[in-house]
C-alpha cells in the first residue's frame, strides 16, 4: 500500500529517495518514458508542441522517477498538457490548478508537483490562486504559458494581451493595461521567477532545469505563439533574425550586454534604465547594470522585468532566485514538532480529554 | 460533602426535566458558567442538551440589548432539545432580562444581580421604568440578589483586585443554581483546581464566590423550594460533552487515523463553521495538515488535490462557501475522487443571518451541480451525531471513490450535549487499499464490479501512472472522449454508483410505531424536537410515529414503505419545505410540510401543535 | 433607463439644487445605524475622516456610493447616510466597477478589508488596478481575520498566533503596495488611523485622482491583534515616517522600493500616474460608434443592423 506515511521528513524532489528501488531510480530515464499515448490536440505549429518536448528531456535529464511527479493544470489549450506527460496528472477546472497542486503537494510532500497554465487561465480567473502559492513559497513549478490571446475559446482578448489588441471580444481594441506576469509573481515575492521563451530550445532547456532545482515556488513564464489566433506575438524575440537585437539573456552576476558580439548593454540613471552602445557611446564597462538574481529585494528584478518593445529589449532568464522556507517544510515542521511536544499520539486520549464521566 | 452546604429541610421537588438560562454581558462569562452546569448536570446522569446565543458583535457595547449572551440548557431523563422556554433565568444585568424574560416559563424563577439595575444600566437596556419595582415581573418567582457586592465581600481573602473579585460573580450565580437544583459544588471545586491552577488567587476567588453564592441560596429564606431534576437513561459508556462543530472535527481526525492515512482539511474562515477549522488547526499531532486557503474555491480544490495524493481531504464551509465550492464539487463527482464537504448551515440566502440557523442547503447539497452530478449526502441529528455521521462520510467517501456532503447548522454546530466516547480500535476499519504494481491490469477507470468504485491509485506508486480530470473519460481505460454512447454508460453509472450506497446503510424504520395516523418525517437538527414530540403525542394516545432521514441521497431502502403505511405525512423543516418536495416528487406522495424559517430551531411545541392540528383534520 | 445607459447624466442635471447653494453636509446628517464596531477599533476613524471629507469637498448624498465586501470593516455603508452595498465576500470592485462604469458623475469608495481585498478578493483587487477604474478603494487592513474571530490573515505577519495558527503563522505575508503597483495601479497611497490628518489628506488626494485609486489604511484591532500598528504610532513609542520628500511618485521602481521597507514602513504617497481611465476609453468607443449613426432613433439602428443580416 502505498499511503503516504506520516513520518516522512520533506525531501527536495530531485534527491532520489534511497529507499527508492523503483526500476525508474535504477536507470536512465529518456524523453521518450514521458511520451505517452494519447493523441496530442494541439494545432499544427502550436508553441506548446516545443514546450512539451523541452519538458520531457527535462524530467529525464532530472532523473525524478516518473511515478513521483505530478502535472496539474486548469483549463485551456495549454492546461491539456498532462494528457501528454506520462506521470501522474490532474486536468482541474478553470483557474484553480495552483489550489489542486498545493492540496497534492501538502498531501505528499515527497512528489514533484508541476503546475501548467496559461494567461487566462492562471492571470485571469486563477490570479489570486497563484499570487497565494507563490506567497506561500510552496514547492511547486508554474509554467505559465502566455500567448496572450484566449486560444481554445476562439480568440478572445486576454489579460496579458497588448493594448489596443483587436479580437473578437475587442474588435475596436482592447481599453486595458494588460497584467504582467513576472511582475506579478515578483509582487507576490515568489522566491524564482523566470522568464524564456518557445523558440529557443536551449534557453527554455535550462530554465526548467534551474526552476526543477529550485527549493519554493518557482514561477515560469513561458512567451509562446498561437499560430490560429495570435500568430508572430512575440516574433521579435522569437526569431532568429531579430532576436539577438532584441533580447537580453539574463546571467546571474554577469553585465548585462546584448546585440551582436554583445555590444548592446544596459545601464541604469537616475533609476531609469537606458541602452547603450559600447561602439558609440562613452561608457565604461563598470558601469553597464550587473544583474543579481538573489537580492533580497525584488526591486532590480522588476526592473528588467519591466522593459519592453519597442523601447527596450525582452529579458530572458532568471529574474530571481533566493532561499526560503517552503510552506510544506513549515506545515510539516509544525506536525513534527507538535508530535515531540505533546508525546505520544494517542487518539483514545484525544477522545477523552476534557471532564468526562461514566454512565453504568 | 462540606458541612455548611448541608440543606435546611426546605422542601425538595422532584422534576423529569427542566430548563434553565444564564445571560448576562458578553464579558460576564455566562458561556463558562453555563457549561460548567451542563458537566455537573452530566455528571448527576441527566442527559443534556445546550444552545448558546452569542452576540453577533464581537464586542458590542457593554450592558447594550446588543451584548447580551446566553446560555440555556435542558437536563432531565429523556432530554433531546435545549428546551423550548426557561424555568430558571439567571440574569446579570437589565439588558439580560429584557432579551430573555419573552422566552421564560409562566411562573419561573428568575434569579438576579440587584447590583446591576442602576438608572443608567436600565436606560442602555431601554427599560422606561425599573422592572423591579413596576410590577412586570409579577407572575414569575423573582430572586433580586445583590451578587455583585455580596461576590466583592466574599472573595476579598483572594487576594485579587477590585475589579476581578467582581468579574467571580459568575460563580456566585453559578453556585445560587446548584443548591436550586440540589447539585454538589465538589467537582466544580475539583475542577477550578485544574483549570486555574497557574493562578492561584483567581482559583481562590472563583472558589469563594461559588461557595457565597450557595450558601447565600442555602440559609436564606429567598428561595423555599429547591429541586431534583431526574437522571437520564444514556446507555452504558463514558461520557463527554462536545458541540457539533467540535464533534466534527474529531470525527474527520478519527476517521482519518482509522482509514491509515493523514487528513487534509482546506477551509477559509466562515460563520458558523471556522470552529471545525480551529479544532484541527490545534491538532497536528494527529497529522492533520491544515491548509487556511485564499478562498473558498481553493479550499475544495487543494482537499480535492490532497484526495488525489491519497489523504483524506475534507474542507468545511456555510452556504455562501458552498456556492463557490460547487464548480469544484462537480470536478471532484467527474474525477471520482473521495472528499468530504462539511456544510454547517445558516440563514440565507447571500450573506443572510450568518449566525442564525436554517437547514434551507438541501436542494442545493442534491442538485446544486450543473451537469448529472449526484452525491450522496448525509445529515447529523444532534451534536454528538456529527461525529458518527462525518466518520460515515469518510467511510462512503473512500469506499465509493466520491465526494460526500455532510448537512450540518448553526444549531447543532454551536449546541452541545454528552457524546458517548467510543473505544478507538472498535471503530470500523475504512482503510481502503490503494491498489500497487502488482495490481493486474490496472486501468484508472476500471471498477470494483461490487461498489463500481474506481482504484484510487496514488501519485507515488511506481507503474500506475495516469491522468485524470474534468473532462469526460473513457470507461476503464480513462482516456479523453467524446464519445455519445460512452458518456451514456457514464452518468449511467455514477448515478448507479451512489445509488448503490443504499445497500449498506440501515433500512428506513418509522419509530413508535410501524403504521398509523401520522408519521412526522425529519432531517438534520430538527430530530431532538420531533422526537420529544412525538413521544409527548403518542404519551397522550395519538398514532404518531417519527421517521428520521439521516441519508438523504440515496434515501435508505424502504422509504417509500414505509410512508405508504401512514395516513398522513407531516414534515417540519427550517426551510419553505425543500424535503417535501423531495418525497413529493420522488413518489408522489401528499405530504405536508412544517416549515420554520426564523433563524431559530423548531421547539417541541411547534410540532407538537402541527401534530395535533394534522391529527384534526 | 435608455438616458442612463446612453449617455452619462451630467452632475448637476439631478442635483435638486446648484452646488453652491447647498450646505456641506454635516457629520449628523451622514451618519446612518450606530456603528457595531467594538469600541477603540481604527474603523471609526475612517469612517469620522470619511465623514469629513464629504463635508470638506461638498460631496451630496445621492452623489456618493459606498460599496463593501464582508468583513467588520465592510459593515461601513450601514454607517453612512447615502447610497451603499453591503456585498459579497471579496467582490466589493466587480460591483462597483458597475456602479463606476454606468454612472461616471458618482463617486464611489469602495470599503474593504485585508481578508476580502487581498485574500478572496485578491484577484478582483489585480484586475480592478490594472483595467484603471475609476473609484477609491480603502482597505482597513488589521492583519486579521475580526468578525470570524482571529484567525490568520493574508497580511498577518509571519509567527503571528491565531486560532488557526496556534503555532504562529508561516505563510509569507502579502504587500499590498507592491501588489497594487505590480497590478498597474495609478495611484497608490498608505496611512494609518491613529493620524487622522494623514487619513484625510490621502482620501482627498485618492479622491482628486482620476483612475483606480488605492488607499492601504492600517486600522487596529483592538479585540485580536491590539498593538499591531504601535510601531506606527508616536504616542505609543513609535515612528510615524513619511514617504521622503525627495520621491518621485510617478517613478514606479521607486515607489516598489518604498513598498519594501520593513515595518511600521512609510506612510504617504507612494505612486501616482495619470494612465486613461476604462471608463473614458470605453466611453469614447460608444461616442465613436453612437457618432456613426448620429440622427438616427434608435429603432433605425436597429432597423440597419438587421438590413445588414439579410
Amino acid at each position: 500500500m502505498s499511503v503516504p506515511s506520516v513520518s516522512v521528513l520533506p525531501v527536495a524532489p530531485l534527491v532520489p529517495d534511497p529507499a527508492d528501488s523503483s526500476s525508474d531510480c535504477l536507470r536512465t530515464l529518456t524523453r521518450k518514458d514521458f511520451q505517452t499515448e494519447q493523441e496530442i490536440r494541439w494545432c499544427p505549429g502550436c508553441g506548446d508542441y516545443a514546450i512539451l518536448t523541452q519538458v520531457q528531456k527535462a524530467l529525464a535529464s532530472l532523473g525524478v522517477p516518473r511515478h513521483r511527479c505530478v502535472f496539474v493544470s486548469g483549463i485551456g489549450c495549454s492546461s491539456r498538457f498532462p494528457y501528454y506527460v506520462n506521470t501522474y496528472g490532474f486536468h482541474g477546472i478553470h483557474g484553480r490548478a495552483p489550489a489542486i497542486a498545493t492540496g497534492v503537494k501538502c498531501a505528499n510532500p515527497n512528489l514533484s508537483v508541476w503546475v501548467v497554465t496559461g494567461d487566462g487561465d492562471g492571470l485571469s480567473i486563477g490570479t489570486n490562486h497563484l499570487i497565494h502559492c507563490l506567497r506561500r513559497n510552496l514547492d511547486v513549478k508554474v509554467l505559465l504559458f502566455n500567448n496572450r490571446i484566449y486560444g481554445l475559446t476562439k480568440g478572445q482578448y486576454s489579460p496579458t494581451s497588448e493594448f489596443g489588441k483587436r479580437t473578437k471580444s475587442s474588435p475596436l481594441g482592447t481599453i486595458e493595461q494588460p497584467i504582467r506576469p513576472v511582475q506579478t509573481a515578483l509582487a507576490a515575492q515568489a522566491t524564482f521567477v523566470a522568464r524564456t521563451i518557445y523558440a529557443d530550445p536551449n534557453h527554455l532547456a535550462q530554465t526548467l532545469d534551474a526552476a526543477a532545482r529550485h527549493r519554493g515556488a518557482a514561477f515560469v513564464e513561458i512567451l509562446q505563439n498561437c499560430v490560429v489566433f495570435n500568430e508572430g506575438t512575440f516574433d521579435n524575440v522569437a526569431k532568429r533574425a531579430t532576436a539577438e537585437e532584441s533580447r537580453i539573456l539574463l546571467q546571474h552576476g554577469q553585465p548585462i550586454r546584448f546585440g551582436k558580439d554583445g555590444r548592446r548593454a544596459l545601464m541604469v540613471r537616475n533609476m531609469e534604465p537606458e541602452v547603450v552602445n559600447l561602439d558609440t557611446d562613452r561608457v565604461a564597462e563598470s558601469d553597464i547594470l550587473v544583474h543579481n538574481a538573489q537580492s533580497t529585494s525584488p526591486a532590480l528584478a522588476a526592473l528588467l522585468a519591466e522593459l519592453e518593445p519597442p523601447r527596450f529589449p525582452t529579458a530572458l532568464g532568471v529574474f530571481r532566485r533566493v532561499e526560503q522556507p517552503t510552506y510544506d517544510e513549515l506545515l510539516m515542521g509544525q506536525i513534527r514538532d507538535a508530535q515531540s511536544k505533546r508525546g505520544e499520539v494517542n487518539l483514545q486520549k484525544l477522545l477523552d480529554a476534557g471532564t468526562t464521566w461514566e454512565v453504568a | 460533602m462540606d458541612p455548611c452546604c448541608s440543606d435546611t429541610g426546605r422542601e425538595l421537588l422532584e422534576l423529569r426535566q427542566s430548563t434553565v438560562r444564564f445571560a448576562g454581558d458578553s464579558g460576564d462569562g455566562m458561556q463558562l458558567v453555563g457549561s460548567q452546569f451542563a458537566d455537573l448536570a452530566s455528571l448527576s446522569g441527566c442527559s443534556i442538551r445546550t444552545i448558546p446565543d452569542y452576540p453577533s458583535e464581537i464586542r458590542a457595547p457593554a450592558g447594550s440589548l446588543a451584548g447580551v449572551s446566553g446560555y440555556q440548557l435542558s437536563f432531565g431523563d429523556e432530554t433531546t432539545t435545549p428546551g423550548d422556554s426557561p424555568f430558571v433565568l439567571v440574569a446579570m444585568n437589565p439588558a439580560a432580562l429584557k432579551v430573555s424574560l419573552p422566552d421564560l416559563q409562566p411562573g419561573g424563577i428568575i434569579i438576579l444581580d440587584a447590583d446591576e439595575f442602576t438608572t443608567a444600566n436600565l436606560a442602555k437596556a431601554r427599560y422606561e421604568a425599573n422592572p423591579l419595582e413596576d410590577g412586570s415581573l409579577e407572575g414569575y418567582r423573582l430572586i433580586p440578589v445583590a451578587m455583585t457586592r455580596l461576590t466583592e465581600e466574599a472573595t476579598k481573602p483572594s487576594g485579587l483586585e477590585g475589579s476581578g473579585r467582581a468579574r467571580c460573580k459568575n460563580f456566585f450565580a453559578l453556585g445560587l443554581t446548584l443548591w436550586l437544583y440540589d447539585q454538589p459544588m465538589q467537582p466544580l471545586l475539583e475542577w477550578m483546581m485544574r483549570k486555574f491552577r497557574k493562578n492561584p488567587a483567581v482559583m481562590a476567588a472563583n472558589g469563594a464566590s461559588l461557595r457565597a453564592g450557595y450558601n447565600f441560596a442555602n440559609t436564606n429564606e429567598l428561595l423555599r423550594v429547591h429541586y431534583r431534576v431526574a437522571p437520564g437513561k444514556l446507555p452504558k459508556g463514558r461520557y463527554r460533552r462536545v458541540t457539533g462543530n467540535e464533534a466534527a472535527a474529531l470525527g474527520l481526525i478519527t476517521a482519518a487515523a482509522r482509514a491509515g492515512r493523514p487528513l487534509v482539511y482546506a477551509g477559509y474562515p466562515i460563520t458558523p463553521a471556522s470552529d471545525i477549522l480551529h479544532e484541527l488547526s490545534a491538532r497536528k499531532e494527529f497529522d492533520v495538515r491544515v491548509i487556511q486557503c485564499e478562498d473558498e474555491i481553493a479550499a475544495a480544490c487543494a482537499a480535492i488535490g490532497a484526495s488525489f495524493a491519497g489523504a483524506i481531504g475534507a474542507t468545511g464551509t456555510s452556504g455562501p462557501g458552498l456556492a463557490l465550492k460547487t464548480e469544484a464539487l462537480g470536478l471532484a463527482v467527474m474525477t471520482e475522487l473521495p472528499l468530504v464537504v462539511i456544510n454547517v448551515q445558516r440563514a440565507g440566502p447571500s450573506t443572510g443571518m450568518p449566525t442564525k440557523t436554517e437547514q434551507a442547503d438541501l436542494l442545493m447539497a442534491l442538485y446544486g451541480r450543473h451537469g448529472e452530478a449526484p452525491m450522496p449526502v448525509l445529515a447529523p441529528a444532534s451534536p454528538a451525531d456529527c461525529f458518527d455521521v462525518v466518520f460515515d462520510a469518510v467511510r462512503i467517501a473512500t469506499r465509493f471513490m466520491t465526494p460526500v456532503m455532510v448537512l450540518s447548522d448553526s444549531f447543532l454546530a454551536n449546541s452541545a450535549e454528552a457524546f458517548r466516547i467510543p473505544e478507538v480500535d472498535r471503530l470500523a476499519d475504512l482503510r481502503v487499499p490503494s491498489p500497487t504494481r502488482a495490481m493486474k491490469d490496472f486501468a484508472p477507470y476500471r471498477r470494483d464490479p461490487a461498489t463500481l468504485a474506481r482504484p484510487w491509485a496514488v501519485p507515488g506508486t511506481e507503474g500506475l501512472e495516469h491522468r485524470i480530470g474534468g473532462l469526460e473519460k473513457q470507461d476503464v481505460t480513462g482516456v479523453v472522449t467524446y464519445d455519445s454512447e460512452n458518456h451514456r454508460r457514464m452518468v449511467e453509472l455514477r448515478a448507479r454508483k451512489i445509488e448503490n450506497i443504499a445497500q449498506p446503510i440501515p433500512e428506513a424504520r418509522a419509530e413508535g410505531s410501524d403504521s398509523g395516523d401520522l408519521l412526522v418525517v425529519g432531517w438534520g437538527s430538527t430530530y431532538g424536537a420531533i422526537v420529544a414530540a412525538v413521544r409527548q403525542a403518542r404519551q397522550e394516545g395519538h398514532s404518531v410515529a417519527h421517521l428520521h432521514l439521516r441519508h438523504l441521497n440515496p434515501l435508505p431502502r424502504q422509504t417509500e414503505q414505509v410512508l405508504r403505511c401512514f395516513r398522513k405525512i407531516l414534515i417540519p423543516e427550517n426551510n419553505t419545505g425543500q424535503l417535501a418536495s423531495v418525497l413529493r416528487s420522488q413518489f408522489a406522495l401528499p405530504v405536508t410540510s412544517l416549515s420554520k424559517v426564523e433563524g431559530r430551531p423548531f421547539l417541541i411545541r411547534d410540532i407538537r401543535n402541527a401534530i395535533e392540528e394534522s391529527l384534526r383534520k | 433607463m435608455n438616458a442612463i445607459a446612453s449617455t452619462p447624466v451630467s452632475p448637476s442635471a439631478t442635483s435638486a439644487a446648484p452646488a453652491e447653494e447647498r450646505k456641506p453636509l454635516t457629520k449628523k446628517e451622514l451618519a446612518a445605524d450606530h456603528p457595531t464596531w467594538c469600541p477603540g477599533c481604527g474603523d471609526f476613524s475612517v469612517l469620522a475622516l470619511y465623514f469629513k471629507l464629504i463635508e470638506k469637498r461638498r460631496l451630496w448624498h445621492e452623489k456618493v456610493v459606498s460599496v463593501s465586501g464582508i468583513g467588520c470593516s465592510s459593515r461601513f455603508p450601514y454607517f453612512v447616510q447615502a447610497h451603499g452595498a453591503h456585498y459579497i465576500h471579496g467582490r466589493a470592485l466587480p460591483f462597483a466597477s458597475g456602479i463606476s462604469l454606468t454612472r461616471p458623475d458618482l463617486h464611489v469608495f469602495v470599503f474593504s478589508g485585508d481578508g476580502d481585498a487581498f485574500s478572496i478578493g485578491g484577484n478582483h483587487f489585480t484586475h480592478t488596478a490594472r483595467k484603471n477604474i475609476k473609484m477609491t478603494l480603502v482597505v482597513m487592513d488589521n492583519e486579521v481575520y475580526g468578525l470570524t474571530k482571529k484567525q490568520t490573515s493574508p497580511t498577518s505577519p509571519v509567527g503571528y498566533k491565531s486560532k488557526t495558527d496556534i503555532w504562529g503563522a508561516v505563510d509569507q505575508p502579502i504587500n499590498p503596495l507592491k501588489q497594487a503597483i505590480a497590478a498597474g495601479a495609478t495611484f497608490v497611497a498608505r496611512t494609518t488611523h491613529t493620524n487622522p490628518n494623514h487619513v484625510l489628506q490621502m482620501m482627498e488626494a485618492a479622491l482628486d485622482h482620476d483612475g483606480f485609486s488605492f488607499i492601504e489604511c492600517l486600522s487596529e484591532c483592538v479585540e485580536f491583534y491590539p498593538g499591531a500598528f504601535d510601531a506606527a504610532n508616536p504616542r505609543k513609542g513609535g515612528a510615524f515616517n513619511l514617504v521622503p520628500t525627495d520621491h518621485d511618485v510617478t517613478d514606479e521602481l521607486a515607489a516598489y522600493r518604498l513598498a519594501g521597507a520593513p515595518a511600521p514602513g512609510y506612510f504617504g504617497l507612494f505612486y501616482r500616474v495619470q494612465r486613461p481611465t476604462k471608463n473614458a476609453l470605453e466611453a469614447k468607443i460608444n461616442a465613436d460608434a453612437q457618432a456613426k449613426v448620429v440622427g438616427l432613433a434608435p429603432w433605425q439602428i436597429l432597423a440597419k443592423s438587421f438590413e445588414r443580416m439579410k
